[in-house]
């Protein structure tokens, strides 16, 4: 029996404790997280890090070997694995598309599975999110790599699911194309839609998601972008100069939340801070006092590429 | 557990267009059963009109019941196997269509081109034979008892013949392996249509009614065989 929560305070995914072996071999194992309702949730890691065997095991396509989860309200079940299905849309890697088949017909196929009510306004609807209304006739053997990710995306709008799942929804996608999808990702979480994304574009995930997991067979971090950036990497201010500071340890002494600096470059310093808006003021006055022509002084923030290697990198045991 | 027609209607839908579309599927349809009608055909051709009195003890006819049983397991053997390799499974996979619909839906639109195909050379096999044999051999050969026997068992011999291509389709990691083994399998069909044509096996009408019993059954067990052995872990990973 489905033991649905519609609980709207409820999280749209909730996972606890989740695996899934093959033989020997460990996808992933032992990963916990929620997802809140309309929030976009990025699934980071590397190749071989289980970011799909993930996505498969929530969207009921194979069995987890431990822990337990509930999916858009239902708890992760075989006997549920229909109504599961008919409450979330998958977007795999590849687009999957009946190549022989028609844009539409390709579609028809899928609005027919999910039961959609008024199936042609619906499947016109997603072609115009996804601008291709144009093209609803053309055989999808036709189109190019863009555009069929744009039809396979289409197709996983159809049954206006609670949780959409996106494996690279932006792969293959040239940078217009890849913007129209973050902007549609974005009128998604509008309409109250969870997105899962999974994704290698890391400025992707830092644009779009309201929090980012990084997984490399287990979770190694959770959190919003920025705060993991502010977790793992001191706050720096970048200081550079026409020529190198005589003698930029006393001119540095004494700064006001200052933890450390170094010299990184001809005339260029780098000041670890707990608090810039502290430090940047009292910075530039012992600059002017030391008589130092000042070319900048700007805050540099970490990125989450920065964050991403240094936690997957570290985990590897490979360089920072 | 209940099946939904509607799901079963969107799968079968899907199959006939994508057939439609395959050129070679439509191609080897046509080409393997008119192949197979051309040996009996000659040999009908050459017979005398003295062979008539013989031809009514025979069962000429029921040779062509071998095409029901051949060309269905090569378009039943795609029907797993071929979506995985193009990757059009997955997302199928994801929709709430249950493995069930998902077969029966497969197996039914594999089912209505080749009970078409099996009736249309079996019409042309008769037209044939009324045109260029002999009267008197055509006329010992046309027997309303083995057209009957035709039109029950192609039906029932094709809906076999694709539960077998489609247990070897969701077992096999290739294609090519898959309508190999399938054509394998669905030999001892065609030996048995052969064996009743050349006498071997007398069909009565108990004899007839004993198959078609035996047919029925099996099409039923086959739809559950194939739906079980239907594993959606191992089609979309490859292991378990």
């Amino acid at each position: 029996m489905v033991g649905q929560h519609h609980d709207e305070g409820a999280p749209a995914l909730s996972v606890q404790g989740l695996g899934k072996r093959f033989g020997d071999r460990v996808a992933f194992h032992d990963v916990s997280f929620e997802v809140g309702r309309g929030e976009i949730f990025g699934f980071l890691g590397p190749n071989g890090a289980g970011k799909t065997t993930t996505v498969r095991t929530l969207a009921t396509l194979i069995a987890p070997t431990s822990g337990s989860a509930v999916v858009a309200g239902i708890p992760l079940a075989p006997e549920n694995g229909v109504a599961i299905r008919m409450l979330i849309a998958v977007m795999p890697e590849s687009p999957g598309l009946y190549l022989r088949l028609s844009v539409a017909e390709n579609l028809e196929c899928f609005t027919d599975l999910y039961g959609t009510a008024n199936p042609r306004e619906r499947i016109a609807w997603a072609l115009a999110e996804v601008k291709l209304t144009d093209r609803a006739a053309d055989i999808c053997g036709s189109l190019s790599k863009g555009l069929r990710q744009r039809v396979a995306l289409a197709r996983a709008l159809l049954s206006d699911p609670r949780v959409l799942f996106l494996d690279e929804p932006t792969a293959g996608l040239d940078p217009v194309a890849a913007r129209d999808v973050h902007d549609l990702i974005g009128q998604l979480r509008e309409r109250g839609v969870t997105v899962f994304l999974t994704t290698h574009r890391l400025e992707e995930a830092e644009q779009l998601c309201d929090r980012v997991a990084i997984l490399n067979t287990t979770l190694l971090r959770i959190g919003r972008p920025d705060t993991l950036r502010d977790e793992l990497f001191a706050t720096t201010l970048a200081v550079s100069t026409r020529e190198p500071l005589p003698d930029p340890a006393a001119v540095f002494a004494g700064l006001p939340g200052l933890t450390g600096w170094r010299q990184e470059d001809t005339g260029r310093y780098v000041l670890s801070v707990t608090d810039p808006t502290l430090t940047a003021p009292a910075a530039t006055r012992a600059l002017v006092a030391a008589d130092a022509d000042v070319l900048s002084i700007s805050q540099s923030r970490a990125s989450l590429e920065d964050v991403y290697l240094e936690l997957v990198a570290g985990e590897s045991g490979g360089p920072r | 557990m209940r099946i939904s027609g509607r799901r079963v209607r969107a799968i079968f839908r899907k199959e006939l267009r994508e057939y439609r579309r395959k050129t070679s599927v439509v191609v080897a349809m046509a080409t393997i059963p008119l192949l197979y009608i051309v040996q009996p055909l000659v040999s009908v051709f050459a017979l005398p009109a003295s062979a008539s009195g013989q031809l009514r003890h025979e069962h000429v006819l029921l040779y062509v019941l071998g095409i029901p049983a051949l060309v269905p397991v090569l378009i039943a053997a795609f029907a797993v196997v071929g979506e995985r390799e193009q990757g059009t499974l997955e997302p199928v996979l994801t929709t709430p269509v249950r493995r069930e619909e998902l077969v029966l839906g497969k197996a039914l639109a594999a089912l209505l081109p080749s009970v078409g195909v099996a009736y249309a050379v079996f019409a042309i096999f008769i037209g044939c034979v009324r045109v260029f044999a002999e009267p008197t051999v055509a006329s010992s050969l046309l027997q309303w008892s083995q057209i009957l026997a035709q039109l029950v068992f192609t039906p029932l011999i094709a809906a076999w013949s694709i539960w077998i291509g489609m247990f070897i389709s969701t077992k096999a990691s290739d294609l090519r392996v898959a309508q190999q083994l399938g054509v394998l399998a669905s030999l001892p069909t065609v030996i048995v249509a052969v064996l009743i044509a050349l006498n071997v096996i007398h069909p009565s009408l108990a004899v007839a009614l004993r198959f078609a019993l035996l047919l029925l059954v099996l099409d039923t067990v086959g739809w559950r065989v194939v739906s079980a052995a239907f594993d959606r872990e191992r089609l979309i990973t490859g292991t378990r």
